[in-house]
């Protein structure tokens, strides 16, 4: 059994690609290229450096959107959790920003600003920002009273009491709100560029949708998902595992 | 070392319709061990929540000499309060200025016994052990006071003996002022220099006695039982208060 454990995610892989080749093959069209075809394609757009360009320019967008959200959302969050009159002042905006759709931001922001970089940034953000507020406000409020007392007690200060007292606490929503976000802006990302950049990987499915392209939108799909992954497996994983090594 | 003067003129939770505490007066003298002995819901811990300054919001003073000012306070609770995600020398550390010198953490940890332990997380750490860490946490800020709120209530009683005695050794090496909360009277006479009998709310000072039998026999098991016979017998009034 331990055995076959081991071997499931490859098989797993596998028995997709199996599937994918089959249904290709049987609907014989354009519309559903073969894995290999798509291999093919995804080699070239290596090759002629089209691909890593527009995904590094997405990733970027990402990079700097997801920080700037995290940052002001965990500030933000931490302060309406700890301050109920704040909290009570600013739920309305905060329900009023989770519920304004994405698409509605991003085209505002582009008639507001123009079609510039700093535009997109924006919009990202705004869309993120409240998810990020929202998970660590509730992290806030469920901080155990009883260590935050004893560090009253111990002059712990403002410094010490949120890096040793309140930050470990706040981990798990730290991260659930990392894992979500990224999924949820490069989503958000990629419409943005649709919608008014002249690069990024948003801008190039768009290309290949006008030419009916189906294999380079599969061949960058799959370079974006193998990346997420990546950053999952060699940022978020090693990053849990050295702040929950307290744990039984 | 400076006395300690508590005068608490009235504590009302804001809810409640009585006050919890009311006239309370209370002089600590330097290096004094006191236990405060009540019934459960008498209102201790709201006291040391008061004297530590967890709990502003009463009517009262508190006077380190001849200072309005809060002491330096070393708190031992309950629950031990250590932090899960920090080894047992980090918890110490973290109350701790960075002056402090690492020799003196060390010496801490050898007399509590827990040299060997201290670079476990204390979820991996027994019962006993957390306690002796909280100890050993309070100790080491060296406060003007320390406040104990039953900490050894949840031990089994060897356990809680082999702590107390541990306690006793500390600071007879490092005296301390100490407020001790308990509600066991064994525990109170074997650890104090005087005992405090509380009444329930509001809070108020039913009788005030000195603990006569001498330190070196403060293990003393039949020494403590026969002081405490004495004790009932002679104090009727508290009886009703354990």
């Amino acid at each position: 059994m331990l055995y076959l454990n081991k071997y499931l995610p490859t098989l797993s892989a596998l028995a997709f690609l199996a599937l994918w080749q089959g249904l290709a093959a049987y609907l014989n069209s354009n519309t559903l290229p073969m894995p290999e075809v798509v291999a093919k394609v995804f080699w070239q757009a290596c090759v002629s450096g089209q691909l890593p360009y527009h995904l590094g320019v997405t990733l970027l967008r990402l990079v700097v959107s997801f920080a700037i959200a995290m940052l002001l959302g965990c500030a933000i969050g931490i302060v309406l959790g700890r301050n109920k009159k704040l909290d009570a002042f600013f739920d309305n905006w905060l329900v009023m920003f989770l519920n304004i759709p994405a698409l509605v931001t991003i085209i505002l922001c582009y008639v507001w600003f123009g079609l510039i970089e700093s535009a997109a940034i924006l919009a990202v953000v705004i869309n993120k920002l409240p998810n990020v507020i929202v998970t660590i406000r509730e992290g806030t409020r469920t901080l155990d009273q009883d260590l935050l007392e004893m560090a009253r007690c111990y002059r712990f200060g403002k410094r010490k009491t949120l890096l040793h007292v309140i930050w470990p606490q706040l981990h798990p929503f730290v991260m659930g709100a990392t894992r979500s976000g990224l999924a949820l802006i490069w989503k958000i990302i990629l419409v943005v560029e649709l919608l008014g950049r002249s690069n990024g990987m948003g801008y190039q499915l768009h290309l290949f949708f006008q030419l009916f392209d189906v294999a380079s939108i599969l061949a960058y799909t799959i370079a974006f998902v193998g990346v997420i992954q990546l950053i999952e497996l060699l940022v978020l994983k090693p990053l849990d595992k050295k702040a929950l090594r307290w744990r039984r | 070392m400076t006395d300690i003067h508590i005068n608490i003129r009235r504590k009302l939770y804001p809810t409640a319709t009585t006050p919890s505490i009311s006239n309370f007066k209370l002089s600590l003298q330097s290096n004094e061990f006191i236990c405060l002995v009540g019934p459960s819901g008498c209102g201790k811990t709201t006291l040391l929540n008061i004297i530590s300054g967890l709990d502003e919001d009463y009517d009262g003073d508190i006077l380190v000499g001849e200072q309005h000012t809060h002491p330096k306070i070393g708190y031992i609770f309950q629950n031990p309060r250590l932090l899960p995600w920090r080894t047992v020398r980090e918890n110490i550390e973290l109350a701790l200025d960075a002056a402090v010198d690492a020799a003196v953490i060390d010496e801490l940890l050898e007399l509590m016994q827990l040299t060997q332990a201290q670079h476990s997380y204390p979820e991996r750490l027994s019962l006993g052990m957390s306690r002796r860490v909280a100890i050993i946490r309070a100790f080491a800020i060296d406060p003007e006071v320390l406040l104990m709120d039953e900490p050894f209530v949840s031990l089994d009683a060897p356990t809680a003996r082999q702590v107390r005695e541990l306690l006793l050794k500390l600071w007879q090496q490092r005296p301390h002022t100490v407020l001790f909360v308990t509600h066991d009277l064994r525990e109170a006479i074997a650890l104090a220099d005087r005992l405090i009998f509380l009444s329930a709310s509001p809070m108020q000072v039913v009788s005030e006695i000195t603990v006569p039998i001498a330190r070196d026999q403060r293990d003393n098991e039949a020494a403590i039982e026969a002081f405490r016979q004495q004790l009932l017998q002679h104090h009727p009034e508290i009886k009703q208060l354990l």
